[in-house]
């Protein structure tokens, strides 16, 4: 780490010349320079007041709430199946996982997890999956093109394209998905997406390797990245850091190996570790990510109950009328259906007293939903534990002692959204 | 061991002032009867039981009870994943308990985050400031009694000196009214 101390007159003819002591005044002065909200680096509306004593950072205050919405105030005065949509725009990055999240949580309290349908906790995962190599994607081009690599921007944003695509054949949407419904999924797998999901595997791991070789031995990214923003063991784990910055650090945490659900008790992957705990480390444990991803993505796709088309009618949702929507047909002509279909839209899922937190391994960390409910079809208090506001919080910790130009990489390599942050 | 004995553990070595293990949905939940006691809860948790990992803390406004707070911490055991939620109740009148900072750090943003929403002191806290309002705003927006629409105040450019302009909730339209663009409330002009 570079200290101003360091700082020394090479040239002898201005050492005589007195400069030093000049110098030694100059060492005194600080600068304090606001970056942010509106920076090309802050991806979004992060705004950091920095100290500065020459290069170096002394000291980093990050301003967050730019983007605050008051999700959790909305949330109190909606029916748990209207907050859907909301969660869409939490990480925005990858919406699927944050409907995935949402509705865990929702079944966690209405004591639905067990129940789930097999087919449909596949779906899940692969919407999951999905939604981490896209979040991954953009994470990596977005931080590589920061720190200068603009190419590795161009072919991670030509795969997520294709992940769009396919979120628009599954959902309609391509980025507000609003996916899941409380006890299942909006609808079944349309025809052909699955094997257009595995050609988009075959063709996105091909992509990845291309900027393995353009970054992982490249010299500038190893210089940029490497002993970089170093977060020991103990101080990740100290500031509740989750998700890939944790495990960059060498803590081996996955919710989806610690804490399952849905099906992944069932699916091989390996969590990968860095050893350090640097920008180069966390860049090297979401590439992996990816990889596990995919395999992942071949695996439910090898295993779905049900097959690619579902011919034998497996169910998507759990079979029953008082959380899921009977179907339109059955509404026209059942007075049960009805009468359902009645109490669903008008006071949602009735759910019980009591409170529940489910966290959720999200592609930026542990997205976790604590619900409290005094009964009925809204919360009555809804907090949402975001990962990007929680790993943000190391950064006054993190910053001092850098150069200015590390700022970017640091902020590259932490992968925060601050539509999560904020809420 | 599972999580119900760490649970115990916290229980025999407070005494009274915890209540027993509550299990809902398989998660154990304890309430602590002092929240003045909330820090050596959380450091005996950290040290002896190796509660390493503070997932979050919520706020909860029991708006027309009494006491009106209640301060939920969630903890966890990352040697093995157990989980434990620590509830604790604090008065309208006193509105402050003792921060958790000295045990774990994630706890700073957290605890601004509540004094932020919710006006709940934490006592000990380097740098109680707001984080997601801006500096100077004067309420506490996730109090039941704040109304969803926001609320009017005279305070020029610290808040809003004009209803919201989603006053009456985002979605509340005026039924049997005019053409839809008149309906929309984000398209009228502020002199209408």
């Amino acid at each position: 780490m570079a200290t101003v101390q360091d700082l020394e007159i090479r040239d002898p003819a201005a050492r005589v010349g007195g400069a030093v002591e000049e110098l030694r005044d100059l060492q005194g002065e600080k600068m304090v320079l606001n970056m942010g909200p509106s920076h090309p680096a802050t991806h979004g509306v992060l705004r950091i007041v920095l100290e500065l004593d020459g290069e170096v950072i002394t000291k980093a205050d990050p301003d967050v709430g730019y983007l605050h919405r008051g999700d959790e105030k909305i949330a109190e005065n909606m029916t748990y199946t209207q907050f859907i949509p909301y969660t869409d725009r939490l990480d925005y990055l990858a919406p699927l996982a944050n409907n995935v999240a949402y509705a865990l949580a929702v079944e966690k309290l209405l004591g639905l997890q067990d129940r789930l349908p097999p087919r449909c906790q596949y779906i899940r995962v692969m919407c999951a999956e999905l939604a981490r190599i896209s979040a991954h994607l953009l994470g990596l081009g977005a931080f590589a093109m920061d720190v200068g690599a603009l190419t590795v921007f161009l072919l991670t944003f030509t795969e997520r394209e294709k992940i769009y695509n396919l979120c628009e054949s599954l959902t309609g949407a391509r980025f507000t998905t609003s996916y899941t419904r409380i006890g299942g999924v909006a609808r079944d797998l349309p025809p052909g997406w699955c094997a257009a999901v595995r050609k988009f595997l075959q063709e996105v791991v091909i992509n990845l390797a291309e900027v393995e070789t353009l970054l992982t031995r490249n010299r500038i990214w190893v210089d940029r990245t490497k002993d970089v923003g170093v977060i020991p063991k103990d101080v990740a784990i100290d500031y509740g850091l989750s998700g890939p910055n944790l495990r960059g650090s060498g803590v081996d945490q996955d919710l989806r190996k610690t804490h399952p659900y849905l099906c992944y008790r069932d699916l091989q992957f390996d969590v990968p570790l860095g050893s350090v705990g640097d920008c180069y480390d966390r860049y090297l444990v979401r590439m992996e990510e990816m990889r596990q991803s995919v395999r992942l993505l071949h695996q439910c796709l090898d295993k779905i109950p049900g097959g690619a088309d579902n011919p034998a009618g497996e169910p998507v949702n759990v079979d029953d009328g008082k959380i899921i929507l009977p179907p339109k047909e059955k509404v026209l002509s059942g007075m049960e259906e009805l009468i359902h279909q009645f109490m669903l839209v008008t006071q949602g899922v009735n759910v019980p007293p009591g409170e529940v937190y489910f966290g959720h391994e999200n592609p930026k960390g542990e997205l976790g939903f604590y619900i409290n409910s005094r009964g009925g079809g809204t919360p009555y208090r809804l907090k949402i534990r975001s990962p990007s506001f929680v790993n943000l919080s190391v950064l006054s910790h993190l910053m001092p002692g850098h150069v200015m130009s590390d700022t970017v990489a640091i902020l590259g390599s932490l992968d925060f959204v601050m539509g999560e942050c904020d809420r | 061991m599972s999580a119900l004995e760490f649970a115990q553990k916290i229980k025999a070595r407070f005494g009274d002032l915890v209540s027993e293990p509550a299990e809902f949905r398989g998660e154990i939940t304890l309430r602590l009867a002092d929240a003045q006691q909330i820090f050596e809860l959380c450091d005996f948790a950290r040290r002896q039981l190796s509660f390493d990992y503070l997932v979050d803390i919520s706020s909860l406004d029991n708006y027309g009870e009494d006491p009106r707070w209640t301060v939920v911490y969630h903890l966890r055991r990352l040697a093995n994943g157990f989980e434990l939620r620590v509830k604790t109740d604090v008065s309208e009148e006193k509105s402050e308990l003792p921060s958790v900072i000295g045990v774990w750090r994630t706890a700073n943003w957290h605890e601004r985050e509540i004094y932020d929403m919710m006006g709940i002191r934490f006592s000990g806290h380097p740098d109680l400031r707001r984080i997601l309002m801006w500096e100077g705003y004067p309420y506490f927006p996730l109090r039941k009694d704040f109304p969803l629409a926001g609320k009017p105040t005279d305070l020029p450019g610290v808040a809003f000196t004009k209803p919201a302009p989603l006053e009456g909730g985002p979605f509340v339209t005026v039924p049997g009214g005019k053409d839809a663009i008149a309906r929309e409330p984000r398209v009228r002009t502020p002199e209408d």
